[in-house]
């Protein structure tokens, strides 16, 4: 009842006529920068992060709300009428989203997208009602042993269990949480990393930081790789469904709210699994299988469906325990910290009000989705024609407005160029991205817990497993490190029996390196050779009309 | 000796390809098809895709017409992918299609047609859609 009458005051906020303008602004927003690869639902949160600080901060959380659960909803429509995914959530979406598509059920696919990406939006939200008060009690139990532990669990899953190589994964950690150190020691007083450097003192601003890796990093990329050859895409009236893509979508939606949830919810879930489990076990429960790999709208319903749950599931953590677990996420508790709010268990206590808004704001959200996605997806997709150099210059030019604005400093802005160097490295060299930003704002937040736990066992070591709690997810971290050299050993043993198994714990594996890939970095690693084979045969005035379809076949291959 | 023609799928692009392979005929000459993308852009719709170009070199080889299909995509504009080919493969002709443009939108947006106009060193066919 507590929480119900927390919710209805939440959107008594939320449904004011200014808030709701702001949830309208977010939603379209974030819907354009979800059809648009390459710019995702975390840069657009840290280009705003600045702009945010002038308003409330409920309208700014509200806001931020809808570009998280937008950028959900616009990459669906990418994946569907490119092949490219929009967002790394929606590669899956892609492979029978674009078949259906190609087979004229364009329409379909957007449908079952948005409707299914509404449904499981929303019944992802009401379990995060109600989840999240249960994980609330459980946390402020918690002493700092267990958060030291809970983080550095998260930190570890997030690395090694989601990025394609473990080694990259945790070179970005290291440098996330070097980057993190800089600044004065707050117990001790001692500089740390600060080269002499008296305007380093204060530590780098989190804006600064994000806005060069997501902004700079990923416009430096683009323009290292501007030319590539077009993709057509596919023309598409209004979205809509028959009766029979009902029957056959419903179920497929449940079961993908089903993956989705606890996927997001857990320290290590991230989006792009829980689309992996859908699809095959659509595949396996379909009653039209053979339809699969030629366009079977349960394989568009169930993914899109689980990648909105796990957008839902995320923000538990993140509201409960301040845990993010994807990069947007991350960027978000950022902007808590920059309002001055402490997040934690205590969040709920604190700023009742604000949480329970930007909660109620998530259902309002969702339904302006549907609204402002399924009549103008076709419209949407109008986007992809901008040309990119125009779009770029824009987001350098926030970002740079963004960075000085923090602390109108100049040397803010070597900052943001040196880390947007660093930016564009880490994409030409494959790292992924998002252990840096978890590495830059939890590491400050776990090494506070260290040194709280030593401090109250007086420097004793055997203080970090002084709770029981913290011995248990110890034994996960455990196994989170030990499963990969387990899982090689008992492949080893047991060739044959692998083998079958092999392409579906392999599948996920590819796919999500191609996800992180035109996620972070649209034109592909392959797309700038084939733009320069497609150069040397221009200017040897040998290209003949196959060369195109040569390239064309890349691009599909690359992004399934 | 050759005929350059830029194609775009449009109708101004069709009938400028039309009229184009009238003329290489007639002068038993090369046909330079351009279709060029600046390439910056994730989709561009004048950009044209492997099957209706297939469709296009088909209905060439039908009409027994020797020519050359070049889809350049060098960050350049269509008006100098157009006006390159000319020069390299030593056009006697450049075909295009024209447009009606607003004065507002040929002030924001130039010309195509008539930056291949002034600039071109061989004479200009300039076609319009429906003719």
């Amino acid at each position: 009842m507590d929480i119900l009458s927390s919710l209805m005051d939440g959107f008594a906020t939320a449904l004011t006529p200014m808030n709701l303008l702001y949830a309208l602004i977010g939603v379209i927003l974030g819907t354009a920068v979800g059809v648009l690869p390459g710019i995702g639902p975390a840069m657009t949160v840290a280009l705003l992060l600045p702009v945010a600080t002038v308003l409330e901060p409920t309208s700014a959380f509200i806001m931020f709300a809808g570009i998280y659960y937008g950028g959900m909803y616009g990459g669906s429509t990418t994946s569907i009428l490119l092949n490219t995914p929009g967002e790394s959530s929606s590669v899956i979406t892609a492979i029978e989203g674009n078949r259906m598509a190609k087979a004229g059920r364009a329409a379909q696919a957007l449908a079952t997208a948005a409707i299914g990406s509404f449904v499981a939006g929303t019944i992802g939200t009401t379990l995060l009602v109600v989840f999240t008060p249960i994980v609330v009690d459980f946390a402020v139990s918690l002493g700092s042993p267990s958060y030291f532990a809970i983080m550095i669990l998260a930190l570890l899953a997030v690395t090694a269990v989601l990025g394609e190589s473990r080694l990259r994964g945790f070179a970005s950690l290291g440098l996330g949480l070097a980057i993190g150190l800089v600044g004065i020691d707050s117990v001790t007083g001692q500089r740390r990393l600060t080269f002499g450097q008296p305007l380093l003192a204060d530590g780098l601003d989190i804006v600064v930081i994000a806005v060069a890796i997501f902004a700079v990093g990923e416009a430096l990329w683009v323009a290292a790789h501007l030319r590539r050859t077009p993709l057509q895409i596919i023309p598409v009236g209004r979205p809509w469904m028959g009766k029979q893509d009902w029957k056959r979508s419903w179920k497929p939606w449940l079961r993908g709210t089903a993956y989705g949830f606890p996927f997001g919810a857990l320290p290590a879930g991230g989006a792009e699994i829980p689309t992996f489990l859908s699809y095959v076990t659509e595949k396996r429960l379909s009653k039209h299988p053979e339809e699969f790999g030629k366009g079977a709208i349960e394989g568009v319903a169930g993914p899109e469906a689980a990648n909105n749950a796990a957008a839902a599931g995320t923000l538990t953590p993140m509201l409960a325990l301040g845990l993010p677990t994807n990069a947007t996420a991350a960027v978000m508790l950022a902007a808590f910290v920059q309002f001055g709010i402490q997040p934690g268990p205590l969040l709920f206590e604190n700023e009742g009000p604000l949480v329970w808004a930007l909660i109620a704001s998530l259902f309002i959200g969702n339904t302006l989705l549907l609204l402002v996605n399924l009549p103008l997806a076709p419209l949407w997709a109008k986007l992809l024609r901008l040309p990119r150099p125009y779009l770029y210059a824009g987001i350098l030019f926030f970002a740079t407005l963004g960075a000085y604005s923090v602390n109108l400093q100049a040397f803010d802005l070597v900052i943001l160029l040196v880390l947007g160097a660093l930016g564009f490295m880490m994409r030409r060299f494959g790292l992924p991205v998002l252990p840096l930003i978890l590495g830059v704002i939890l590491g400050p937040r776990v090494e506070g817990q260290l040194r709280k736990t030593l401090q109250l066992s007086a420097g004793d070591v055997s203080g970090l497993w002084s709770e029981p709690i913290a011995i248990v997810v110890y034994i996960i971290v455990a196994l989170v490190l030990v499963w990969p050299l387990l899982f090689k050993a008992w492949r080893r043993a047991r060739p044959t029996r692998v083998a079958a198994a092999g392409p579906v714990t392999g599948g996920p594996v590819g796919d999500r390196s191609t996800a992180d890939r035109s996620a972070a970095e649209s034109p592909s690693v392959d797309s700038p050779t084939a733009t320069r084979h497609r150069q040397a045969d221009v200017s040897d005035g040998q290209e003949n009309a196959d060369a195109p379809k040569v390239t064309h076949v890349n691009h599909g291959q690359e992004k399934q | 000796m050759s005929i350059v023609v830029g194609y775009v799928p449009t109708a101004e692009g069709a009938a400028a390809l039309d009229r184009a392979i009238i003329e290489a005929q007639r002068n038993q000459s090369r046909l330079v098809i351009i279709n060029s993308s600046r390439g910056d852009a994730l989709v561009d719709k004048r950009y044209v895709p492997a099957e209706d170009l297939a469709a296009v070199t088909e209905r060439l080889e039908r009409e027994g017409v020797e020519h050359l299909v070049l889809q350049p995509v060098r960050g350049h504009d269509a008006a100098n992918e157009v006006l390159d080919a000319a020069e390299k493969y030593r056009a006697d002709l450049i075909v295009i299609g024209l447009r009606k443009r607003t004065p507002v939108g040929k002030l924001i947006m130039g010309s195509t047609a008539q930056q291949i106009l002034l600039e071109a060193s061989c004479p200009v066919l300039a076609v319009k859609a429906g003719t």
